[in-house]
């Protein structure tokens, strides 16, 4: 009996091909950041400075949006509050319909791929374009991004020839990755020029000065945000930073934790919509605040910390299951370290997601290169716990984790209860090892799932106890 | 929407935790931003921009006219898109029978759109400042250097003085005290032309954005 | 982590064996208290103990992995250092016992046990700096630094350290040699498909490097990465670090 989560593991680990190419990526990012952060030192002050920030913001979330929205407000920028994914995709149905919009054209965002904003808009004859290159080759195959900073990670340059072939018919085929790229170009010029309305994320809202802040390396965010006459950024309640000067430390290691780069091509602060005097920007800017489960997770002061994450992908890159399964396995819209502790928060324990807690080795590679120096794997065994907790009431006036309980398995306590009871009667553990080795050439070789690539361990002739024992070691 | 609204603020403020102590920030124990001198400074600046496939020009008040021109020539531009009202400006449009057809964009972006995206070559604007840490250039678009200057065109040509260009954001913010004086409706900090290496993790540049940077240093 | 910090060589120390060793590895357990015993430093062995509960703690069953944990803090009263050969156990004992007692009426005795303890090889040189003379023919070792002693405790290096004193022992380094073996206790159970391709490679990388012998300070690791070499009928000699130091440097 197997889950959905491992049945798509085992068909992720069987597409040999795509395997060996994710994990030359993979293996490449990590260089990347190696390089970039050569200084130990110097990073570790630059972390602690960062979480710091981000557990600051977090700790005054509320009074930090209501400035923010105070200040953003001032300069002309609407906000709203969705409190769920429909909520948001509703606002921006709304702002599109008021508009008479029959598309728009979208920078990156993982926050839009929650909201699933592409398939409401569509349902409603509302056409989304995907402007982003690695994103735009994942809208064209139909497929979800398989990694938050590089979404068609696991498309080779044949597979996107193909894509590119299949969509524009009227083009030449080629597997060069220029012509690939420029021929994007053009057909985006295009549609920025023409687009109604421009969609993208945020990575950080500056309280102090109401600023929206943005990253990208290819100026598709810039084009969304500036050439529309409306924009419109959705973001999730978390991204709230106090203070302009904020932003430095911040947008430094969130570059070289992603990709390696000390900075990346543009980092645009959006202040306003356009002014008089202005000649372009958009007349209208909108920004959609997302909570989606997000004020619940920030009532326990453990589980608070996921929402420090600035979503660099570092831990992604790291991770040594992600490196095997892919993003796509994962089934969340985000994937790795970062998705096993928040998705399961935001979905529950008792969703497809609640398995992901147990999908981890608790090597520690993640939080070792975390930026704000999350504790993944203690929130990792945080939530099994929850999982299979048998008191679900609510401690200390604290939110309950969604689906706490739900792992529960009677077989399962009862083992746990009979390894207990053993353990804490050594008399019986030590009869029990001893039986062991007396029926060691008479254990089945097949274990279950341990010897299916692994020959199984024999117990030893005598145990330590014994020998200790007969060694007259001072036993007290 | 309200009802949303108050509904978040409510559950974040309920889990407040008044026992828990505000989060030291300690500043002024954080890592000083690396101090280099003047010309350390302008060499940093254009050893970054340089690794990122960025052309920087090391120019002067006297030298930097003919730099553009020569830029220009080399790429056989039709026409350069650049506001005469700037200090740059004023200069390229008192010699500009040694550049190519000069525009100006003097118009709402509505009303020439079409033009701004097929028929311009290439673009010169000022910068409000340059970061020498990491290689960047401080634009702080206003009414006669509108945003899409430096997004549109594929080329884009920046003049730069070099005694604006600072150690780090934290300083360029600090020294321009950016929150005081308040900022424009967007502020861009640009490091390189436009880049993307989402397919096969290999570079490739003038994805969305201009395809080339250009910076003259005065 | 270079700073060694030389604390006086005590003159007794107590021993948690863990359960792996004493039901599996039992020689490991044997080398390492005669590796001490030789060092001049009484060893005691409570014949009470059994599991440090990390199974239980690591799968979410915390009340029983207190049960447990709590009938190991009794075993251990007198203040003297708790050795322990596996980073995976020493680090539940030295970095998980305090949150696992946090709010128990014996929270205190737990954190005073919990500085107490110290992996093996963290033990042999930082506390007893240890000199070791190394009697053995050439051999090429892997030395694989399992994720705790690495990134909990902070001890990967000790184990090089150790190695480098033995000047016929050639160390090799495997491809990707930070990277998890995939054990990770519970999860080869509950996972078993990613366990068995993390371990399926981490074996390949290994004998790629075409050493001799695999060497640990975790027996978890070696059973895991082991145990596919075996299946694969490719079996490479593996000991724990007490066993090779002992075997090499014993008269």
């Amino acid at each position: 009996m197997t889950t959905d989560f491992r049945s798509n593991v085992a068909h992720a680990l069987k597409q040999d091909a795509v395997q060996t190419h994710f994990r030359t990526v993979v293996d490449r990012l990590r260089a990347h950041r190696q390089a970039a952060l050569t200084d130990d030192a110097a990073f570790e002050q630059l972390r602690s400075r960062c979480r710091a920030i981000r557990a600051d913001a977090i700790r005054r979330l509320p009074d930090l949006l209501e400035l923010f929205e105070s200040n953003a407000q001032r300069s002309g920028i609407q906000v709203h509050w969705a409190e769920t994914t429909l909520q948001a995709n509703q606002i921006v149905l709304d702002i599109m319909r008021r508009h008479r919009a029959t598309f728009l054209v979208k920078g990156k965002s993982m926050v839009s791929e929650e909201m699933g904003v592409n398939a409401f808009l569509q349902s409603h004859g509302i056409d989304c374009l995907e402007t982003d290159l690695g994103e735009f080759i994942v809208q064209m195959a139909g497929e979800k991004p398989a990694h938050i900073i590089v979404p068609a990670i696991h498309k080779n340059r044949r597979e996107i020839a193909h894509l590119m072939h299949r969509h524009f018919p009227g083009l030449p085929y080629s597997e060069d990755i220029e012509t690939l790229a420029q021929s994007v170009r053009r057909f985006m010029r295009d549609k920025f020029r023409a687009a109604p309305v421009g969609l993208t994320g945020v990575n950080f809202m500056v309280a102090e000065t109401g600023t929206l802040c943005l990253v990208e390396n290819e100026g598709n965010g810039r084009m969304c945000s500036t050439v529309p006459p409306v924009h419109i950024a959705v973001t999730g309640i978390e991204k709230v930073i106090a203070r302009l000067d904020d932003l430095p430390p911040l947008l430094n290691l969130l570059t070289r934790s992603a990709t390696g780069q000390p900075i990346t091509a543009y980092v645009n602060m959006i202040n306003s919509p356009r002014r008089p005097g202005d000649k372009d920007g958009p007349d209208e800017v909108h920004l959609i605040l997302l909570d989606n489960g997000r004020s619940h997770i920030a009532g326990d002061p453990e589980l608070l910390k996921t929402l420090h994450c600035i979503r660099c992908g570092a831990c992604i890159n790291h991770c040594p299951v992600y490196r095997q399964i892919g993003g796509h396995a994962y089934g969340t819209v985000i994937p790795g370290p970062i998705g096993t502790i928040l998705e399961p928060q935001k979905q529950g324990l008792d969703a497809a997601a609640g398995e992901l807690p147990q999908a981890s080795t608790l090597c520690g590679a993640c939080a070792e290169v975390c930026p704000v120096r999350i504790p993944i794997p203690a929130i990792i065994n945080r939530l099994r716990w929850e999982s299979v907790r048998k008191n679900q009431q609510s401690q200390n006036s604290r939110p309950v984790v969604p689906g706490a309980g739900s792992g529960r398995k009677s077989l399962e306590a009862t083992i746990w209860k009979i390894w207990a009871w053993c353990c804490t009667h050594p008399g019986i553990y030590n009869r029990l090892t001893k039986l062991a080795t007396c029926l060691r050439n008479r254990l089945p070789a097949d274990m279950g799932a341990w010897t299916v690539v692994r020959k199984a361990p024999k117990p030893a002739q005598v145990t330590l106890h014994e020998r200790l024992r007969k060694m007259d070691i001072d036993h007290e | 929407m309200n009802d949303a609204r108050n509904a978040i603020l409510d559950r974040l403020r309920l889990s407040q935790f008044p026992d828990s102590a505000p989060v030291k920030r300690d500043d002024q124990n954080d890592p000083v931003d690396p101090v280099l001198g003047p010309d350390e400074r302008i060499n940093c600046f254009i050893n970054r921009m340089r690794a990122v496939r960025t052309e920087v020009h090391d120019a002067s008040h006297d030298s930097w006219l003919d730099i553009l021109h020569d830029v220009c020539q080399v790429r056989s531009l039709n026409n350069l898109l650049v506001s005469p009202h700037t200090r740059w400006g004023a200069k390229i449009y008192a010699a500009a029978r040694r550049f190519p057809a000069l525009k100006d964009y003097s118009q709402s972006i509505e009303d020439w759109k079409s033009e701004l995206f097929t028929a311009v070559d290439a673009a010169v604007t000022g910068a409000y400042g340059g970061i020498a840490e990491t290689g960047t250039l401080i634009l702080w678009p206003e009414a006669h250097e509108p945003r899409a200057m430096s997004l549109v065109p594929p080329i884009h040509i920046v003049l730069l003085e070099k005694s604006r260009i600072y150690n780090s954001l934290t300083e360029a913010m600090q020294i321009q005290n950016w929150t005081l004086t308040g900022m424009p409706s967007n502020v861009i900090l640009l490091s390189g032309p436009s880049k993307s290496a989402d397919i096969e993790q290999t570079m490739t540049y003038g994805v969305h954005g201009p395809r080339e940077l250009i910076v003259i240093l005065v | 982590m270079n700073n060694r910090v030389v604390s006086e060589k005590p003159q007794a120390v107590y021993f948690y064996g863990t359960c792996l060793i004493d039901l599996l590895y039992p020689h490991a357990g044997v080398s390492a208290v005669e590796l001490l015993r030789r060092e001049g430093v009484a060893v005691i062995y409570p014949q009470s103990q059994t599991c440090c509960g990390q199974p239980a703690w690591n799968s979410g069953y915390r009340d029983e992995a207190l049960a447990v944990a709590r009938a190991q803090l009794a075993l251990f009263p007198r203040t003297i250092p708790l050795v322990i050969p596996s980073a995976s156990c020493a680090g539940m004992m030295k970095v998980h016992y305090p949150e696992l007692f946090r709010g128990q009426p014996d929270e205190a005795d737990a954190l005073n046990m919990a500085g107490r303890v110290y992996e093996l090889t963290a033990f042999l040189v930082d506390v007893l700096d240890i000199r070791l003379t190394d009697l053995g023919d050439p051999v090429s070792v892997v030395a694989h630094t399992s994720c705790t002693a690495r990134r909990e405790l902070g001890v990967g290096d000790k184990l090089h350290t150790l190695l480098r004193q033995l000047h016929n022992v050639e160390i090799l380094e495997p491809e990707n040699s930070a990277e998890c073996c995939g054990f990770g206790g519970t999860f080869a159970v509950k996972q078993p498909e990613i366990s068995a391709a993390m371990a399926l490679e981490k074996a390949a990388a290994v004998r790629a490097t075409g050493a001799q012998r695999l060497v640990s300070q975790d027996c978890g690791c070696l059973m895991n990465i082991g145990g596919v070499m075996e299946k694969q009928n490719q079996a490479m000699p593996r000991q724990h670090i007490a066993e090779l130091l002992w075997e090499r440097t014993k008269k």
